[in-house]
């Protein structure tokens, strides 16, 4: 029910809506809620809509957070007394 | 899959894991609800709770919203169908749960309702353009993920000037319901089950923006984390939570900072302002009525409000007297603290909502969990 | 004089329509039979025209029967329809008894107002898959119901063959130890038939994996005679309900890793968009097979020298367990139980 995938946006089409591409599928989603969508952006459906679009340069972030913070805090520990 | 497949990274899900380990203190007990069918499916069918340390329990709140849809709502979709002859479209999670006289939408349909399972709301007005002479209901369920699709549907069905279309409205709202857990007489006896902390529901914070939960960090001193959708984000937003709780802080952290800011998505939060407006009460399964918890359709839309239109009266029935589904949306009890899951209690034959839906709890602990009860490790012999 | 010949106008294929005649047994049927079916399936059983066909067996033969109906929809999906689907269902239920499938029966349930065009495309794929497994179509019937009974066609098939003395396969064979071999990708089949349903609208070139299996089956026992201990075909409800099922039957536990399991990047993706998980949708042209430990790895090899097997994978092995539970390590680290599959997930998937 709260099922909601990132899809790339590869095509706009009229009465807002757009043809997105996961994994080599395509469907057809309404973008009516994420009217500033371009052709590119990766957006997250939700029962046939976006609902939302993914900041790259966030998600790299978020990534990179995962594997860091495991390296910093152990740096941290070791100069606590 | 992009964004998808980085995020279900098991080496990175180790490192997180032994993280856990080091910064759990082993004094202390952590008790974490997580408020999204998404995330309790997701730490169902990854194992997550095994890569946890053995002091973090995650419990699982009522972020399904099939498992809190009260029977008499269910009911009233399939009087619709049943009585009224109306054409009912509902998502598929909803056919099978269990609602009043041993119906569900799946049974009536068996009986000659006309019931059909849709995708989106949209395809439910796709039917009602293609068939003018028959009235068609959408049955809308869910948190404020699903809620602007359905007023995009009523606005549209508006413009069209559709005769034939109405929704039975059964929206409900996220953070309402965290409050009435947090002040449930439970667990403010902070001895009887103390929550720790809140992972924050992934898409839902994508509509309404992470300003909503500050009320429960500051006013109720709750460590808050919105975690994202996959495996991974959820195992951080633990080690980020565990880091609240250890220092002291009940602040708002956002994991999920590629899809969620602070003020959420404005375009579709003005959409449902348009169109909805909220209850002064509404039931929800296992949690009794609960105040500001859910939205009805406003009166300029009256004519596609199935409520109105069908001049429908809504009944309370009461759960099965077994049942312990209001317990377990609470956090209170786990499934198998009830006494008849697994047995009279399964998947196949669900008795309360929590075993309906692959998200609730007690169908998430039988599908993926319920090996871990009996404590026998199987192995190969040679 | 002569007689003159009758003159028969022949079927109307490309406008005609089935109508209640075809199924009343007389000359409407006996035409319909002939141009449309006997042009299809042609061969000297079917030719004799007689109720039922006499079957030369050889001597001390033990028998396999296999009988399953299709009511699939949609009738015609990428990569087959429910002609094709008929045949390589049937002849593989048999073939997972570790039998050579013989003979085919078919018989059909049309709807008053079905597309002769539409018949003869499902009865001449029928009979192509047919030629192509070496198994005939030797005897069948027709009947015809009202418009709105029927949903265009259903087909029953059933199918007989022979297995070898010694031959034991069996769902309640498997013991702990045993090797868990899939001969293929999954999910294929489900996720093609889905992506022709109007509600889901989506666009793939994922075709339907429906295929006959006998001859691998065949090429994995001359591998090992008797290191083959179980075998069977993950259709509706998938691997993980198979599986289940086995589990259950053989009274064992299985332990399967899911980095294991091949599923191709396009099924992935349609399961992640419809939130499906592959191990429940369903297979048409896929095996299981419980292999005995010193077996596996000379039966691995068979399945993939035979163009069906290309991508057979160890996935599992079968445990010691009381409770039955089939079990998974995730890719992601832990580990979770493999249920059986609970309510429908997807109508009318074959």
């Amino acid at each position: 029910m709260c099922l909601a995938i990132p899809a790339r946006l590869i095509e706009l089409r009229p009465h807002a809506q757009a043809l997105v591409d996961l994994g080599g599928i395509r469907k057809e989603v309404s973008i009516a809620l994420v009217p500033e969508a371009v052709v590119g952006d990766y957006v997250i459906v939700h029962v046939g809509h976006a609902i939302g679009r993914i900041d790259p340069d966030e998600a790299q972030r978020t990534l990179a957070m995962f594997g860091e913070l495991a390296q910093r805090d152990a740096r941290h520990e070791e100069v606590r007394p | 899959m992009k964004y998808i497949d980085e995020f279900r990274d098991g080496a990175i899900a180790r490192k997180i894991a032994a993280r856990l380990r080091a910064e759990a203190r082993p004094d202390r007990q952590y008790s974490f609800m997580e408020f999204c069918g998404g995330h309790t499916h997701a730490i169902s069918r990854y194992g997550i709770s095994g890569l946890l340390p053995d002091n973090v329990r995650m419990v699982h709140g009522p972020g399904c919203p099939v498992c809190v849809l009260p029977i008499g709502r269910t009911d009233l979709a399939i009087q619709l169908a049943l009585e009224r002859g109306a054409i009912v479209c509902t998502y598929g999670d909803t056919m099978r749960v269990p609602a009043s006289g041993g119906l569900s939408l799946t049974r009536a349909k068996a009986r000659g309702g006309d019931i059909r399972m849709v995708y989106s709301s949209a395809d439910a007005l796709e039917i009602a353009r293609r068939e003018p002479g028959r009235e068609v209901v959408f049955f809308a369920i869910g948190f404020e993920t699903t809620t602007p699709p359905t007023a995009l549907t009523i606005r549209m069905a508006a413009q069209e000037g559709l005769a034939n279309f109405s929704v039975l409205c059964c929206h409900v709202l996220t953070p309402a319901a965290i409050t009435h857990i947090l002040a449930s007489p439970e667990v403010r006896r902070f001895a009887a089950v103390p929550i720790d902390g809140f992972v924050g529901p992934a898409h839902v914070s994508i509509l309404i923006g992470s300003a909503p939960y500050e009320q429960f960090a500051q006013g109720y001193r709750k460590p808050v984390v919105i975690a994202g959708f996959e495996p991974l984000d959820v195992m951080q937003a633990v080690l980020m939570l565990v880091r609240q709780v250890n220092e002291d802080r009940h602040e708002v952290e956002n994991e999920f900072t590629r899809a969620v800011n602070r003020h959420g998505n404005a375009h579709a939060q003005a959409l449902v302002s348009e169109v909805f407006e909220l209850r002064s009460s509404f039931e929800w399964r296992g949690l009794g009525e609960v105040p500001q918890s859910a939205l009805r359709i406003r009166p300029a839309f009256a004519r596609f409000d199935a409520e109105r239109r069908f001049g429908l009266a809504y009944r309370a029935v009461a759960d099965n007297k077994a049942c312990e589904c209001g317990a377990i949306l609470r956090g209170v009890k786990k499934p198998t603290d009830c006494r008849i899951f697994g047995s009279v209690c399964t998947p196949e034959n669900p008795v309360g909502s929590c075993m309906v839906s692959s998200e609730g709890a007690c169908a998430a602990h039988y599908s993926y969990g319920r090996f871990k009860d009996i404590g026998i490790t199987a192995e190969a012999t040679a | 004089m002569r007689p003159k010949k009758d003159y028969v106008r022949p079927l109307d294929i490309r406008n005609g329509r089935v109508d209640m005649g075809h199924g009343a047994g007389g000359r409407s049927a006996a035409q319909l039979i002939e141009e449309l079916f006997l042009a299809a399936f042609d061969n000297p059983m079917l030719r004799q025209g007689d109720d039922g066909a006499a079957l030369p067996m050889p001597a001390g033969a033990k028998l396999v029967m296999a009988t399953d109906a299709h009511v699939i929809s949609p009738l015609f999906f990428p990569g087959g329809d429910i002609g094709s689907l008929s045949v390589h269902g049937t002849i593989n239920d048999v073939a997972m008894c570790g039998a050579a499938p013989l003979y085919l029966a078919a018989s059909f349930i049309l709807e008053e107002g079905f597309p002769l065009a539409d018949l003869q495309r499902i009865v001449q794929s029928m009979a192509r898959a047919s030629r192509a497994a070496g198994v005939p179509v030797v005897t069948g019937d027709t009947k015809v119901v009202e418009q709105g009974k029927g949903d265009g066609v259903f087909i029953s098939t059933t199918a007989l063959g022979v297995v070898a003395a010694g031959v034991n396969i069996a769902g309640a064979n498997a013991r702990p130890g045993d090797v868990l071999l899939l001969s293929g990708t999954l999910g294929e089949h489900g996720v093609a038939v889905l992506s022709q349903r109007e509600s889901l609208d989506f666009e793939t070139a994922i075709e339907s994996d429906s295929a006959a299996l006998h001859g691998l089956v065949a090429a994995m026992l001359a591998a090992s005679s008797d290191g083959v201990r179980v075998l069977r075909d993950p259709t509706r409800g998938g691997l993980a309900t198979t599986l289940n099922e086995i589990a259950r039957q053989s009274g064992v536990g299985m332990l399967l890793d899911e980095s294991a399991i091949p599923v191709l990047p396009q099924v992935e993706a349609a399961c992640e968009l419809l939130g499906l998980d592959p191990l429940y949708v369903a297979n048409e042209g896929k095996l299981i097979a419980i292999c005995s430990p010193d077996a596996a790895d000379a039966v691995l090899a068979a399945m993939r020298a035979h163009p069906l097997g290309a991508k057979a994978a160890r996935i599992g092995v079968v445990t010691q367990d009381a409770h039955r539970f089939v079990q998974m390590e995730t890719n992601f680290g832990g580990r979770r139980v493999v249920d059986w599959l609970s309510g429908e997930l997807l109508p009318r998937i074959c």
